[in-house]
């Protein structure tokens, strides 16, 4: 098969029709795997690709994917699990964000997903008891640096990181889903208030909410980096449960934008099309900026995305002096 | 990537990419026996982290599949060893359908003998020396063990040969083929020696395991019998994916350690120690 | 309120291989590999699947294995351990 475009929209056409794999001669398969790596979805198409006749080494290697990603979904679950028993006597549920929630909820979006650290939220007025509970539950900072920390308490949405001295598995604890110096303000009383239960002590946000946070969490808060994977993600929640009230959750949450944007990037890689405009183009090109090595391409673009970040993080005089710190604190 | 090499070596398929044509070309050399896999289960590239670094004072930053964020660069005349340390790191990072121990294994008789130990230990040197005495040559760096049936899978690379063990198997070894010298790496001179061509016909028999040494270089000649709990806790530190394995790795490094003897032996020269190994394999 | 129970893990949540003087577990539950030396493996086994409260646990050891005295701080600590890590339930 001639003339096959080797960047995200291999991964993106395959993993919409798994069908389309199967015209790959051994270039497209290698290129393919590379992708799939780098956007650390290799589980997930592994498993859409699950039941197809493959090439033997084809076969060989997302079985292994698929046995990796499952085996980490039993070490993330039992951090859960650990979570759970650290805040269960301050009367705390643990309310689950990201892959962990889809693993836990056995949704669609967690089929073969390779899940790294655990993310929880928590009420902002409980964050310092949290904190005191998982530091004695055997949790210790990942890095200790003074104006580091302070920058995290006072403005980002989650603690610094923590990681369990024994398990070497990370935790982040997040307040609301955006840094409180974006120009957004997710309603955070309200997705702790609207949370639903995956177990005892185990909870996570209702379906509406889930899709607003994916939304908020690639456009707002990163350089799209793993966009592929959390428009996947979106993808698969849509499917799943709908987009009923969607609109208005998102409106409420002062994420309209991003969220519909969001619906419409998902649809254009992954599902039946949308109506894009100019700058849906634009991302669709960065977050497709892989080769077939898995190395990613369109420079350009990309810095674009990394300054808008930083950008929507912090307001511009706070930005100038965050930067300054840090360039005078770099080593040489 | 301009330039690329495929290369199969036991059951693992790799592609190296190279911004730089020597890399490629000595590779290309070295393993000129090996088949070719279809769909590498790995990628490598080798590429100047910065435009310039491709032509001013040419380093390699060693890069794949899975990369070390704080890896150093290392210098375009020892590309060869980048190429060799970039197979390593994705089958450190990456491997996951055999469980890897590091060690080196050779085989005799149809059985196979594992030498795990830290760097230096003489793992590649003793397993180099045995294949010039009738052993087939299995591999220095990984065991890879398959947990489903218990049985050892060759993964015969370059022979990773450093500072005084060049001379002593170049002696040894008069015949072989081996790769340049490569001074002034991070760990001192190193030399590749190619494993010959009986050992990469074999590489696809896979053989059961008889023998599990531990070897310290530079003491008096000694041999002890090594508890199985101590064993059990040496192969998962020897190991870089027994966790990532789950409970096939658990069971595979169980029903090694309960069926295969292991001695720890310290041993002042190669001489000693192949007179010692040869002593306890005969003992079996 | 009622002394709590410790039960041994679920059996099929453990795969347990003899050593020597230890005891390797794998925890499916967890991914983790324990290794365990007396007196772990004898609380394990003497709770049982079925339970025991902490009490009953000090005097069935006492009588199992013919110990002349136990020391109950050291047991609990034994028992938070192995609860910690998943290798035991606390009910």
């Amino acid at each position: 098969m001639g003339g096959v475009v080797s960047d995200g929209w291999l991964l993106a056409r395959v993993l919409r029709t798994p069908g389309n794999a199967l015209g790959l001669d051994a270039a497209g398969w290698t290129a393919l795997i590379a992708i799939a790596r780098a956007e650390q979805i290799i589980g997930t198409l592994a498993s859409r690709l699950d039941g197809l006749k493959l090439p033997g080494d084809v076969a060989r290697i997302l079985d292994d994917a698929r046995a990796s990603a499952a085996q980490g979904q039993v070490a993330a679950l039992w951090e859960v699990e650990m979570a759970r028993r650290a805040l269960a006597p301050l009367g705390e549920a643990v309310v689950l964000l990201k892959g962990s929630a889809f693993a836990a909820a056995g949704l669609r979006a967690g089929e073969g997903r390779s899940i790294g650290d655990l993310d929880i939220l928590v009420p902002r007025a409980r964050i310092d008891a949290v904190e005191a509970a998982l530091l004695a539950a055997g949790w210790e900072w990942v890095k200790p640096n003074p104006y580091d920390d302070a920058y995290y308490r006072q403005w980002m949405h989650e603690l610094p990181p923590l990681i369990h001295r024994d398990r070497d598995r990370m935790i982040d604890v997040h307040h609301t889903i955006l840094p409180l110096t974006a120009r957004i303000t997710p309603d955070a009383v309200s997705l702790l208030a609207s949370s639903v239960a995956v177990g005892p002590g185990v909870r996570m946000l209702a379906p509406n909410d889930v899709i607003v946070h994916a939304a908020a969490h690639l456009f707002a808060d990163g350089d799209l980096a793993g966009g592929m994977r959390n428009l996947w993600d979106v993808h698969c929640l849509v499917d799943q449960f709908g987009t009923t009230g969607l609109d208005q959750r998102a409106a409420h949450h002062g994420l309209a934008k991003e969220v519909a944007r969001s619906l419409r990037l998902a649809a254009a890689l992954y599902g039946d099309g949308a109506k894009l405009t100019p700058g849906d183009h634009v991302y669709l090109r960065r977050l497709t900026a892989r080769d077939s090595w898995g190395r990613p391409t369109r420079q350009v673009t990309r810095l674009g995305f990394y300054v808008r970040s930083h950008w929507l993080r912090m307001p511009p005089s706070m930005l100038a002096k965050h930067l300054w710190t840090k360039w005078r604190a770099k080593p040489d | 990537m301009r330039h690329v090499f495929s290369v199969r070596i036991g059951p693992v398929g790799f592609r190296v990419g190279s911004t730089w044509r020597t890399p490629i070309e000595q590779l290309e050399a070295l393993y000129a026996n090996y088949p070719r896999p279809e769909v590498p289960d790995f990628s490598v590239r080798l590429f100047p982290a910065r435009p310039w670094r491709q032509f001013i004072r040419p380093s390699v930053t060693i890069g794949g599949d899975f990369m070390l964020p704080d890896a150093l660069p290392l210098p375009l005349a020892q590309g060869l060893l980048a190429a060799e340390m970039g197979m390593n790191l994705q089958m450190a990072l990456g491997q996951r359908r055999y469980l890897l121990l590091h060690a080196s294994v050779v085989e005799r008789d149809g059985k196979a003998l594992l030498m795990s130990g830290i760097s230096g230990a003489g793992k590649s040197t003793l397993s180099a020396l045995l294949s010039a005495r009738g052993w087939r040559f299995m591999g220095d760096e990984f065991a890879l063990i398959d947990p489903e049936t218990g049985l050892l899978h060759a993964f015969p690379r370059l022979v990773s040969l450093k500072n005084a063990a060049i001379d002593v198997v170049t002696n040894a070894l008069p015949d072989a083929r081996f790769g340049p010298l490569l001074a002034g790496t991070p760990k001192g001179d190193i030399r590749h020696l190619v494993p010959d061509a009986s050992a990469v016909a074999a590489m696809d028999t896979p053989v059961p395991p008889a023998l599990l040494l531990f070897p310290s270089y530079g003491f008096e000649a000694d041999e002890r019998l090594v508890p199985l709990s101590e064993v059990f806790v040496r192969l998962t530190q020897a190991s870089t994916n027994y966790v990532a394995l789950g409970e096939r790795g658990f069971d595979a490094l169980a029903r090694l350690v309960k069926t295969v003897p292991a001695r720890a032996i310290d041993y002042p020269d190669t001489d000693s120690a192949v007179k010692q190994i040869e002593k306890l394999w005969a003992a079996l | 309120m009622a002394e709590p129970l410790f039960r041994m893990a679920r059996a099929e949540a453990l795969r347990i291989v003899h050593l020597d003087s230890f005891v390797a577990v794998f925890h499916r539950s967890s991914g983790l590999t324990h290794l365990l030396a007396a007196p772990a493996p004898e609380i394990m086994a003497t709770l049982g699947e079925a339970g025991l409260t902490r009490v009953a646990l000090a005097e069935k050891l006492v009588a199992d294995f013919d110990l002349e005295d136990l020391d109950d701080a050291a047991l609990a600590e034994r028992l938070d351990e192995l609860v910690a890590c998943g290798l035991v339930a606390a009910a």
